[in-house]
């Protein structure tokens, strides 16, 4: 780099487009929380999912499995199970694992839920799949 | 060593290297059960190997960051830490804060780690790479706090040099952005909007600036080039990382229930964030060229010439692979993903600290570089374990393409499963490339016990 240019110039290019771009995000950010009443259905969280989104911690699903996209890629996505199984399909599955796997292949382990755990995982997953999130994923194998 | 104090890096160093050696294990494990399903099940299902994994690369990054910190503010600021004891104490505390969660993941169902660890006070686990409990985050908090404060006290009664504002700024961001890892509402678009807010501004922030001064201050060590000159680069390539990054993180608010015009400024800046990591490829090589002294750690030099390459590569050129909206609504959560990520948190993270260890370590050990003996094993480590995880990458990338088209893009889409089936072949090849680059950890391991003779301090 030439001589015209200093280090003095480029430290407070440095600070200067920090703080400008951090404030955009900001500006961005206030925006987004603006609109997102409008996207991300939180009229209709109920107890229900919240519990279930607690149960989906609580399980670290998020070990294997993708939400939205975001997660691990060891097993399919869950965003939009619901539109794959439907509602009993999903519990069906949940429950009907075995304790030890099955043999040569992915298995996902044996929670023990309850009914009203099932549901509430289902409710979650429901909620989940109402979101906008701009039409992804592209079809429902997900 | 030039301060008696800089002494405390020394076990962060060998933390650091011992939980790299068991993330590269579960690793493994992980790769094997992509391949054999019920490989461990149900002692160790993925979930739990793969939270080890992560989580044992934040915490040995994390090691060595502040062991490089430790190493490196006292030189800059021409001065003995504030408090070497301090620092000692925190040592511990983080070690076994660290192996105690570690074993709490193995040892317990997650659910019942959760309920024994004060989850119900507030709900902070299951959310990918913030897994800890709630003390092992808060312990995080306390020993980050502690740490900058040693490090900012050093700092104050000593010299300011720019590389140290730099390293002193990403720590503090380190630490700042943690603290969004407290917030869990129960809105999943707002979780997942802030979530980033610690993931992303670390890994494509903060974190860079850290990257940055580490590789200035090896420079400015051996090559001898002027401080100004290398400060002025360290500006331009921390500008370029902040412009572009701050915004990137646009790039993760695609699909998650967020606006979309994020699709427009999530593309647009994180397409431009290549450009910090060119920038300090061509910094480091041109620094290497012009350099006024050969010093003796030729492997040092190697360690920071690759950690620019590498980060171009993986955090650059495989970023951007799929950075487009237009692209990453087909690649989105799939093994293109994790290519991508294997590459740019080696290639960034895990060489920028290797680097600095490598030319710290010897140093710490009395003496300016190690052996020519030791220093060739070193370096074809540095050759079997970048060529690997490059074939990693490689093997995952192909996985990627395949599954894009398989599960999303064709006319038939196949369930997740049936794809997974299909492209089971280079799961099979990044396991064995895998199993090279242990062999070249093993061999890393080994260039510290050589002996042979040794450069004089």
């Amino acid at each position: 780099m030439s001589g015209a240019f200093t280090k003095s110039m480029a430290r407070n290019i440095f600070y200067g487009g920090t703080v400008f771009f951090f404030l955009l995000f900001l500006a961005l950010s206030y925006d987004t929380h603006s609109q997102l009443p409008k996207r991300d259905m939180r009229a209709n969280i109920t107890p229900q999912i919240a519990e279930g989104k607690k149960l989906w911690e609580t399980h670290n699903c998020i070990g294997c499995h993708t939400l939205m996209g975001e997660g691990a890629y060891f097993a399919p996505e869950l965003g939009n199970v619901i539109v794959r199984y439907g509602d009993e399909g999903v519990k069906g599955f949940i429950k009907s694992r075995p304790k030890d796997g099955i043999p040569g292949r992915r298995s996902m382990p044996q929670f023990n839920f309850t009914d009203e755990q099932l549901d509430a995982i289902v409710a979650f997953l429901k909620h989940v799949n109402s979101i906008n999130d701009a039409n992804w994923p592209p079809n429902s194998q997900g | 060593m030039q301060f008696k104090s800089q002494a405390v890096a020394k076990p962060y160093f060998i933390a650091a290297i011992g939980l790299f050696v068991g993330q590269i294990l579960f690793g493994l494990i992980l790769g094997l059960q992509y391949v054999l399903g019920d490989f461990l099940f149900p002692a160790i299902p993925f979930n739990v190997a793969r939270m080890v994994h992560t989580n044992l690369l934040i915490v040995w990054l994390l090691f060595g960051f502040m062991g490089g910190a430790y190493y490196m503010i006292p030189e800059e600021a021409e001065t003995e830490l504030f408090s070497p004891k301090l620092a000692l104490l925190m040592f511990w505390v983080f070690l076994v804060a660290g192996a105690l969660t570690i074993v709490g993941y193995l040892a317990v169902p997650y659910a019942t780690l959760a309920e024994l660890t004060g989850n119900n006070i507030l709900e902070t686990m299951g959310r990918e790479f913030l897994e800890q409990p709630l003390p092992t985050k808060l312990g995080i908090v306390v020993v980050a706090l502690v740490f900058l404060f040693n490090i900012t006290m050093t700092v104050l009664k000593g010299k300011k040099t720019s590389i140290s504002m730099v390293l002193l700024l990403g720590l503090w961001g380190l630490a700042v952005f943690f603290l969004f890892s407290f917030y869990n509402p129960v809105n999943v678009v707002l979780d997942k909007f802030f979530w980033w807010w610690t993931v992303h501004l670390w890994v494509e922030g903060v974190w860079e600036l850290i990257l940055g001064s580490f590789l200035a201050f090896v420079l400015i060590k051996t090559t001898g080039v002027d401080r100004e000159v290398i400060e002025k680069w360290l500006y331009v390539i921390v500008t370029l990382t902040l412009i572009t990054g701050i915004i990137g993180t646009g790039h993760h608010y695609f699909w998650i229930g967020t606006p979309e015009y994020w699709q427009w400024w999530g593309s647009i800046f994180s397409a431009l964030e290549p450009i910090p990591f060119f920038a300090m490829t061509v910094f480091a090589f041109n620094m290497v060229n012009r350099r006024r002294r050969e010093h003796p750690n030729k492997a040092a030099v190697l360690w920071a010439l690759g950690t620019g390459v590498m980060a171009f590569l993986g955090a650059g050129v495989w970023g951007f692979l799929h950075t487009l909206a237009p692209v990453n609504y087909y690649t989105h959560g799939t093994q293109i993903t994790a290519a991508h990520g294997h590459m740019a948190f080696y290639g960034a993270y895990a060489m920028v600290n290797l680097m600095m260890i490598s030319y710290a370590m010897p140093i710490l050990r009395g003496r300016a570089a190690n052996s020519n003996k030791s220093q060739v094993l070193e370096m074809w480590s540095f050759w079997l374990m970048t060529t690997a995880i490059v074939f990693i990458t490689l093997f995952l990338t192909a996985a990627g393409i395949l599954q894009v088209w398989l599960q999303r893009v064709s006319d038939a889409p196949l369930p997740f499963m049936v794809a997974q089936e299909k492209i089971a072949l280079f799961y099979w090849m990044r396991e064995w490339a895998g199993v090279v680059f242990l062999i070249g950890l093993v061999v890393y391991i080994a260039s510290f016990f050589v002996g042979g003779e040794e450069k004089a301090a």
